[in-house]
């Protein structure tokens, strides 16, 4: 049983891993355009002119 | 894309599919120029509302499209929203080739108000958004280590079972205190003001428990509940998150109707130089001009030109109404055939439309104060939760003393931990779970269910007040009827092919009826349009005329049936009398059959003609009906049907109803009705149908009835469960197994919805 010593850490870090990605992507404006991401995934990078940064 | 596929495209899209009539509307003569913002760095900013895009094909040519332009930099569109953002160096791109190659395109585009559209991002909902999160990752690993305790306790040493509370505690404590924070925040703002809210009794509990596990765990005790705060907080998140998003909705709806009204004028200097500038900046006297098919954004008086108004939204009439010098033009009415030149009468905060607006913000105080079910039921919940929670203390610190004192013996004292742990114990299992999720569970199932049949809810409480209607209002024009006239007369092939080829030179409505009728084809030579009064062209070399009986057929013979007519004159070929009638929405009827069926009084309030408005009626079945009324005789009549004790659904579109659909119990709105319209509205239907309206009826009516069994639901979850927790019964097995499962069943009972058969598929 000593192994849980390791295994809960581990555990609890992993669950904090997904955490942090999940609000990572609420942060980036992921969740913004739920549609419109949904459609774009259709086009092919070809199709628009890359933006003049 | 290059400049010649855009011209193309231009060509392509701005007429009618024939490519032959003129286009319905010029929207290449919007200027968003007054609408442009600085941003960062030297850049400047548009952001447009942009109808109709729909697919990725649409963002493929829109963005594509703004990228060719020279000198834009970004260009990004938001489906969800249909906002359109484009960014360019300053001074590098004139605004109105944004908006004249996105008309070119297809695409009706409106400037955002940059006011209006800065404060887009949904804060609170990332707020609720993060803190959902968070309680959802601490529920799941805090059950990783309570299900342990609850399977192994009994082969579990006392010193492992600590740890894995050390463990709960360490993961509960701060998600609980981050997720917790909308509920601490709101109870405190409540608690200033001397009221309560759901929020305190939910603070409470939270900060209780967590404060007693804490010491159960140092202590090495078994009573730990971070589980259930987890879960609770879990929960409650999940619907104050359906709650908000439903909230957010319609606030969106109403911001971007809002927005819409940020029309441009082109007002003339005394330079006589043309200039965009935004309508909200009109002074009186200022001089503007109005361009065929370009609404009136103020009200103003004709002091050049001769055209007519499309007034149906205004007034509902349907025939339009001819403009001449002197004439006074009202905001909203749309210039149908020639530019017109106005002088500013009123400033925009004057004008018609926006008295209209105000008379909504009164009619929506009056709605505000409409009490919600969920806080009737929370104004009972507070004071009984907490009264039994101090009882249960109160009890069980002194109880069995006094019981002993008064002669009945067997009940054991407890410690005052104990008499703690029990009342905190009550405070867990009456969590109001059931409460914060039954309520916008079934309003979020219905909305969905509304929203795929074409009608838009705006907020949940209108599904409330829906419910509760026992009389509906109908306004004609545009509401019972189509609002677009339609072909009466049986015409032969080669008369109607004659007519319709002049009628393709025109904007007028009757025109627009005649060529829907004949289908493509080509237009008349030499055609002019006289305003008022009719078309004149040649027609395989003959002189042709169509229009006003005193224009194209002044010998022929008057009817006097009030329908709305044409006369087409070819050669020397006796006059043709061609009649229009604004035709019922298909099934509109049946409609009227349905909602009566319901048990609800039906009747018509018109701007309209008596005779047209008594011929509508008689088809759909209305006994009751009132014709020329006016917006204020409208709201009026609405207020005395309040007064006897109706609760009303007005059904309207115009600019006069605006007014009466604010003014109303509830109000629904189709989607071809002004903004203003469709801004007062609770709910927008979409479609030539009107079935809609009777679906919303049912599913208001459903959905009330699953959150009554929802809230009885609660009820008997609790009878049941306070005594238990009362009696000290209660381990964290027990809250967490009563909380999961209670919460399970509003939302199953709540998805019930779902299934429900709808009117439309069940009668067709």
């Amino acid at each position: 049983m000593d192994i849980i010593v390791f295994l809960i850490p581990a555990a609890v870090s992993l669950g904090a891993m997904g955490l942090a990605a999940f609000l990572w992507s609420l942060r980036a404006d992921q969740y913004e355009d739920l549609e419109g991401a949904a459609h774009r995934i259709l086009l092919n990078d070809d199709d628009l002119p890359p933006p003049r940064a | 894309m290059d400049a010649a596929a855009l011209t193309a495209a231009s060509a392509d899209a701005v007429g009618c599919p024939s490519g032959l009539a003129p286009p319905a509307s010029s929207p290449a003569g919007v200027d968003p120029t007054a609408f442009v913002r600085a941003g960062e760095e030297d850049v400047e900013v548009l952001e447009m509302l942009v109808q109709g895009a729909r697919c990725a094909g649409c963002i493929r040519k829109i963005e594509g499209a703004m990228l060719a332009l020279p000198g834009v930099r970004d260009a990004r569109l938001n489906l969800s929203t249909a906002r359109l953002r484009v960014t360019w160096a300053r001074g590098d791109v004139d605004a109105r080739t944004i908006s004249s190659a996105l008309a070119g395109l297809g695409y009706a585009a409106t400037a955002f108000d940059p006011a209006e559209g800065q404060k887009q991002i949904d804060e609170e909902g990332r707020r609720l958004l993060r803190a959902l999160a968070v309680a959802a990752f601490a529920s799941m690993n805090v059950m990783m280590f309570s299900i342990p305790v609850w399977t192994g306790d009994l082969d579990m040493g006392g010193s492992t079972r600590t740890m894995m509370h050390w463990w709960s505690a360490i993961v509960a404590i701060p998600a609980a205190l981050y997720s917790g924070r909308p509920f601490f925040r709101s109870a405190v703002a409540a608690l200033k003001r001397g009221r309560t809210n759901m929020d305190v009794p939910i603070s409470i509990a939270v900060v209780l428990t967590l404060t007693m596990s804490l010491v159960e765990t140092a202590t090495g005790r078994h009573h730990a509940y971070f589980d259930s705060v987890c879960m609770l907080l879990f929960l409650l998140l999940i619907g104050r998150y359906l709650d908000h998003r439903l909230r957010e909705k319609a606030r969106t709806a109403a911001r971007d109707l809002l927005a819409m009204q940020a029309t441009t004028a082109v007002r003339l200097a005394a330079d006589g130089r043309a200039e965009a500038v935004a309508a909200k900046a009109l002074e009186t006297d200022d001089t503007i001009l109005l361009a065929a098919g370009e609404r009136a954004p103020v009200d103003a008086v004709v002091v050049d030109g001769v055209s007519e108004l499309d007034c149906a939204l205004l007034t509902g009439e349907t025939l339009p109404v001819p403009a001449r010098i002197g004439d006074t033009v009202h905001a909203g009415a749309i210039n149908l055939t020639r530019p017109l030149t106005l002088r500013v009468s009123s400033p925009v905060d004057a004008s018609l439309v926006a008295q209209l607006a105000r008379l909504i913000e009164i009619g929506e105080q009056g709605r505000a104060r409409f009490v919600r079910i969920a806080d009737k039921a929370v104004r009972l919940y507070v004071p009984v939760v907490h009264s039994l929670a101090a009882v249960t203390f109160l009890f069980w610190m002194f109880g069995p003393a006094l019981l002993r004192t008064a002669g009945v013996a067997g009940i054991a004292d407890v410690s005052f931990h104990d008499a703690v742990m029990i009342a905190v114990a009550v405070l867990i299992i009456t969590c109001p779970c059931a409460l914060g999720l039954a309520v916008p569970a079934v309003q979020v199932v219905a909305t969905g269910r509304l929203f795929k049949r074409g009608v838009l809810v705006k907020s949940g409480d209108a599904l409330e007040r829906l419910a509760q209607i026992d009389t509906v209002v109908l306004d004609k024009t545009g509401t019972l009827t189509l609002g677009k006239p339609r072909l009466a007369t049986s015409l032969d092939a080669g008369t109607l092919d004659a007519a319709a080829a002049l009628a393709r030179c025109s904007r007028h409505p009757l025109s627009r009826a005649l060529v829907d009728a004949a289908g493509p084809g080509a237009p008349a030579r030499a055609a002019v349009e006289v305003p008022g009064e009719g078309i004149t062209g040649e027609i395989d070399g003959v002189a042709a005329r169509l229009g006003r009986r005193s224009f194209a057929a002044p010998h022929a013979p008057e009817h006097d049936d009030d329908a709305a007519e044409l006369w087409f004159a070819h050669g020397d070929a006796a006059p043709v009398r061609i009649a229009f009638v604004d035709e019922l929405r298909p099934d509109a009827a049946r409609v009227i059959a349905a909602l009566q069926a319901r048990g609800l009084a039906v009747e018509i309030l018109s701007g309209d003609r008596a005779g047209a408005v008594a011929e509508a009626a008689r088809e759909a079945g209305v006994a009751h009906w009132s014709a020329e009324t006016r917006p204020a005789q409208k709201s009026a009549r609405l207020d005395a049907l309040r007064a006897a004790g109706h609760k009303v659904l007005m059904v309207g579109d115009g600019l006069n109803d605006a007014a009466a659909l604010a003014a109303a119990h509830a109000s629904a709105s189709p989607g071809t009705a002004v903004e203003v319209s469709q801004a007062a509205a609770d709910i927008v239907f979409t479609g030539k149908h009107l079935a809609p309206v009777v679906d919303a009826i049912d599913t208001a009516r459903a959905a009330q009835k699953r959150i009554t069994e929802n809230l009885a639901l609660s009820a008997l979850y609790n009878a049941v469960a306070v005594p238990v927790a009362a009696l000290g019964f209660v381990t964290p097995l027990v809250a967490a197994l009563a909380m999961a499962g209670s919460s399970l069943l509003v939302t199953l009972n709540a998805l019930r919805l779902q299934g429900m058969q709808s009117w439309t598929s069940s009668s067709s």
